[in-house]
């Protein structure tokens, strides 16, 4: 991989990671109004309290130190106190296993049934099996997350008590259920772009070059059809990340899985400004952070990115 | 017992698609004979049938929509409804066919090297060093200076006319019998194009390959053919020699054809367009494809559809009036 | 795959000779006779019809006044009289998941609209004259779209003490923007270097005249797909949001809301969390397929890409 286009794609990422800090801290805190009372929401501070927060956020100086000193704090794992004097920070480290296993799990369930199913549909195109993967996929991605959930859990749960609906008391097979209900509306909507992809990919020139020499058919298939394809499913892959990360509050609450999702939907709840706000902007870094492995993926697949 | 072998034998070939808005017959049964050492130029526009005709015998057209009948027979054997287990043993290794754009044709994300690596590997049970030294030889009988750096070279980093080489080593890696070469100069610049046309026929001379050339182009059908076989709607209208057809036609289209394209050599007023449109495939006209456009049409032309046969020694044509007029 | 075998009968319909006005005509004709024939279009169209009406004029759907509550009655199972029973309130329920439709489509066609309509916009600024405005524009779109939909408009939300699905639909056009936008510019992208935009630039058209005449009608076509998707989408997510306790809030008729309420009551009383769901689902459903139905029919071997 060429060093210059792994600095350019670095490069890049910092403005955007700069801008979008900047942006949910105006959001924050350039908002018309009083940023401490909106953070607060209905709870009641004191005024000591008020002025502690006030120097904390440095909300007496110019909007620019208060942004740069904001920066530093994130740089540094600090992402504010919420009003029941914890430190996001430590909420956030309590709190991310959790999400993280669901999140993987929906993850990998997206690839391997996703890229499974446009195998399937491809290879096998205009068979009843192939229409059937297009009619479920449609279905699929469809019904909201939070419906399937309940139907997930009616169905698995409580008439066939399969599996656990609630809780992570179970181990891992109490993220089976949810990392199904959350991954599968993705693995659909994959499958189908993958579908599509797979069968151009499989009727391009080179593709028909490589038959007619002689290259034996597994190999065509899964090297020079696969590694092709790739490309633009990765890069799906990659922009789908942030659906699930906006399901998991959803997921985790019907589950009641004790995740950062849920934590978001409790700060909303309880009008908790600071672990919403801390939430959202570790769910971003975590976005670009994915967007840019994501690019650098792309480019050690395809070298006509890296080479220009 | 067939009685003499001929290297490649087509019989009355004929590949029909199934379109929504009817069977398209894109190759109306053709039929012509290669032998070892022998150049076949097939020439015709696009919507004739050449390319179709090339990737039936190879077996890479889809069979929904397409449909094939006839036989294509490779040292007497028929490669038309061969399993795909069977054509796959004879695709690269006794029959290869030579693509027209060599960028579209060539794996984008693969080196090239790798890709004549892992053909080598997959058919002849080379180890990876073994295929390296291969694939350098290759490339270097096809005239690629530097072969070693180039094996690390990617498609796109390559110009036409190398990245065309590639290809023609690629389809002579397994030591093929006959090559099917699909209008392989036309994606290339005009200087060289007869660099890979030089070599092509080099390559075919050293080891006794039977070459079908297909292309639209009269000069390079001439210039280094040994027959030609002129193709319109799917049918075969005209064989010969190729200097003799070139000199002079017997079907009205080869006529038209010759008349059509400019020569630097002749004082010509005016190019002379062929008159009228491509022929529907679905809907061909009746009797002889061509009439509609043909100067001299008679009403025979219209009802009977017209069969190959020979008017002079070694000379086919698919017309009514066929020495009766100067095309 | 045809086109690379042999000519398709519809080259001859391309013929240069045609005035490209006129083409371009026949070419959408073409669309509009692909989408007649295709049954998911139809199935898709007349679901969404259905729904429309049943925004714009409930009343044609029933003649129970959806905020006349019994609570007395409550969660009254469904009957013949009742079609889906009653909600927690006692409410008819058919009756307010009619009315709920209304809700799911403003902020729906809303969102939609709003987002396809700066993208179309930005995009082809961006896409067609490069250079700073793109990079201006781009930059943005990169920022906005680094933070998760679901998650940026559950941080407006609560930070905006205000609601309805006007302010929804707001939040939603927010973070969804970019992503079209990016669509399109990419496609003006590859349209501006068309060798008939080179040829009227040569001619001396001004570039407002070519970005009219030629750049957006092509840039034009995945906006229908995109638009119909967005529906879907946002639909989605304001049901979504408002589900969380973000999104709409009483007395706005929601079928979030009445999903969210009938959550924890689902084991007694599946009806109240069936009958919205249902709906939910088809109408999302109706667009996307519409979405897939376009997206076939807009294929884009017709407009000239491939």
């Amino acid at each position: 991989m060429t060093r210059s286009y792994l600095l350019r794609r670095l490069l890049i990422a910092v403005p955007v990671l700069l801008g979008t800090t900047l942006l949910i801290f105006s959001l924050v805190f350039a908002l018309p109004g009083d940023p401490i009372r909106r953070l607060a929401g209905n709870h009641r501070i004191s005024e000591s309290t008020y002025r502690e927060i006030s120097h904390r956020y440095h909300l007496d100086e110019p909007f620019a130190v208060q942004y740069l000193e904001y920066i530093k704090g994130i740089a540094h794992g600090d992402l504010g106190e919420d009003f029941h004097g914890q430190e996001v920070s430590d909420i956030i480290k309590q709190r991310f296993p959790v999400t993280l296993r669901l999140t993987v799990g929906a993850f990998a369930i997206e690839i391997l049934l996703g890229l499974l199913a446009a195998f399937v549909a491809a290879l096998r195109k205009g068979t009843f099996l192939d229409s059937f993967i297009l009619v479920s996929t449609l279905a699929l991605i469809t019904i909201p997350v939070f419906v399937l959930g309940f139907l997930a859990q009616l169905m698995f749960g409580v008439k066939l008590h399969w599996l656990p609906i609630a809780g992570i008391r179970e181990g891992w097979l109490s993220y089976l259920l949810p990392a199904l209900v959350l991954g599968v509306g993705s693995a659909a909507s994959i499958g189908r772009f993958a579908r599509s992809n797979l069968l151009e990919n499989l009727s391009s020139e080179h593709i028909n070059a490589a038959t007619a020499r002689g290259l034996p058919r597994h190999r065509v298939l899964g090297f020079h059809v696969l590694r092709n394809a790739l490309v633009p499913i990765v890069t799906l892959l990659g922009l789908d990340f942030a659906f699930l990360m906006g399901g998991a509050p959803i997921t985790e609450q019907i589950f009641n899985l004790p995740g950062l999702g849920q934590q978001l939907i409790l700060g909303v709840q309880n009008e908790n400004g600071p672990v919403v706000v801390g939430l959202v902007t570790l769910a971003a870094l975590i976005f670009i952070f994915m967007n840019l492995l994501v690019d650098l993926l792309c480019a050690y697949l395809d070298p006509r990115i890296r080479y220009g | 017992m067939p009685e003499s072998r001929h290297l490649l034998e087509v019989d009355d070939l004929r590949v029909e698609f199934q379109t929504d808005k009817g069977a398209v017959k894109a190759v109306d049964g053709i039929s012509y004979t290669l032998e070892r050492g022998e150049v076949l130029a097939i020439l015709g526009e696009s919507g004739s049938g050449k390319t179709v005709h090339a990737r039936a015998i190879l077996g890479i057209l889809d069979i929904p929509p397409a449909s094939i009948k006839g036989s294509v027979r490779l040292e007497g054997v028929d490669l038309i409804g061969l399993r795909e287990s069977d054509i796959h043993q004879v695709r690269g290794e006794r029959i290869s066919m030579l693509f027209q754009d060599p960028h579209t044709a060539l794996d984008p994300v693969f080196s090239v090297g790798s890709q004549i690596e892992e053909l080598l590997r997959a058919r002849r049970s080379l180890s990876r060093r073994e295929a390296r030294r291969e694939a350098i030889d290759l490339l270097t009988r096809v005239g690629i200076a530097s072969p070693k750096e180039r094996l690390k070279s990617f498609p796109h980093q390559l110009s036409g006319g190398i990245a065309q080489r590639v290809m023609v080593a690629m389809s002579i890696a397994l030591n093929p019998e006959v090559l099917l070469a699909d209008e392989p100069t036309s994606s290339l610049d005009v200087t060289v194009q007869a660099q890979v046309l030089e070599l092509l026929e080099s390559l075919m001379r050293d080891f006794n390959v039977g070459l079908v050339l297909i292309t639209h182009n009269l000069d390079i059908a001439a210039g280094f053919a040994d027959r030609i076989a002129v193709m319109y709607a799917g049918k075969i209208v005209e064989t010969g020699p190729a200097r003799e057809i070139h000199e002079r036609p017997i079907h009205p289209y080869t006529g038209a054809l010759l008349k059509s394209v400019p020569k630097l050599d002749l004082k010509q007023d005016r190019l002379q367009a062929i008159d009228g449109s491509p022929p529907n495939l679905i809907n061909p006209p009746s009797g002889c494809p061509f009439h509609p456009r043909c100067p001299f049409a008679i009403e025979r032309c219209r009802v009977e559809v017209p069969e190959l046969r020979e008017w002079l020694p070694g000379r086919e044509a698919a017309c009514h009036r066929a020495l009766e007029v100067e095309p | 795959m045809a086109s690379q075998m042999g000519p398709s009968p519809v080259v001859a319909e391309l013929d240069p000779q045609v005035d490209k006005q006129e083409r371009d005509a026949t070419l959408w004709g073409d669309v509009w006779k692909k989408l007649r024939r295709d049954k998911r279009f139809l199935i898709a169209a007349t679901l969404i019809l259905i729904f429309l009406l049943m925004g714009a004029v409930p009343q044609l759907f029933t003649h129970a006044d959806p905020r006349q509550c019994d609570i007395l009655k409550f969660a009254q199972r469904p009957s013949r009289h009742l079609w889906f029973g009653r909600d927690i309130l006692g409410c008819d329920y058919y009756a307010r998941v009619i009315y709920g439709a209304r809700t799911s489509l403003i902020v729906g066609l809303v969102t939609s609209a709003s987002t396809i309509t700066i993208a179309l916009i930005f995009g082809s600024i961006a896409g067609y004259f490069g250079g700073v405005p793109d990079a201006i524009i781009m930059r943005i779109a990169d920022v906005w779209f680094s933070i998760p939909t679901i998650l940026g408009a559950i941080l407006l939300l609560t930070l905006i003490h205000g609601s309805g699905p006007l302010i929804v639909a707001f939040v939603l056009i927010l973070f969804g923007w970019p992503d079209i936008t990016r669509l399109v510019r990419a496609s003006v992208v590859s349209g501006k270097e068309r060798g008939y935009v080179r040829a009227s630039r040569a001619l001396g058209a001004s570039n407002r005249y070519i970005l009219a005449k030629h750049v957006l009608p092509n840039g034009i076509a995945p906006l229908f797909i995109y638009g119909a998707y967005g529906v879907g989408a946002a639909i989605g997510g304001e049901a979504g949001l408002t589900f969380l306790g973000v999104g709409l809030r009483l007395p706005t008729i929601s079928w979030g809301l009445q999903i969210a309420v009938a959550q924890d009551r689902f084991f007694e009383f599946p009806h109240l969390l069936f009958f919205p769901s249902l709906f939910l689902s088809v109408l999302i459903g109706a667009f996307i397929l519409l979405g897939e139905t376009l997206r076939d029919a807009l294929d884009p071997r017709v407009f000239g890409s491939a």
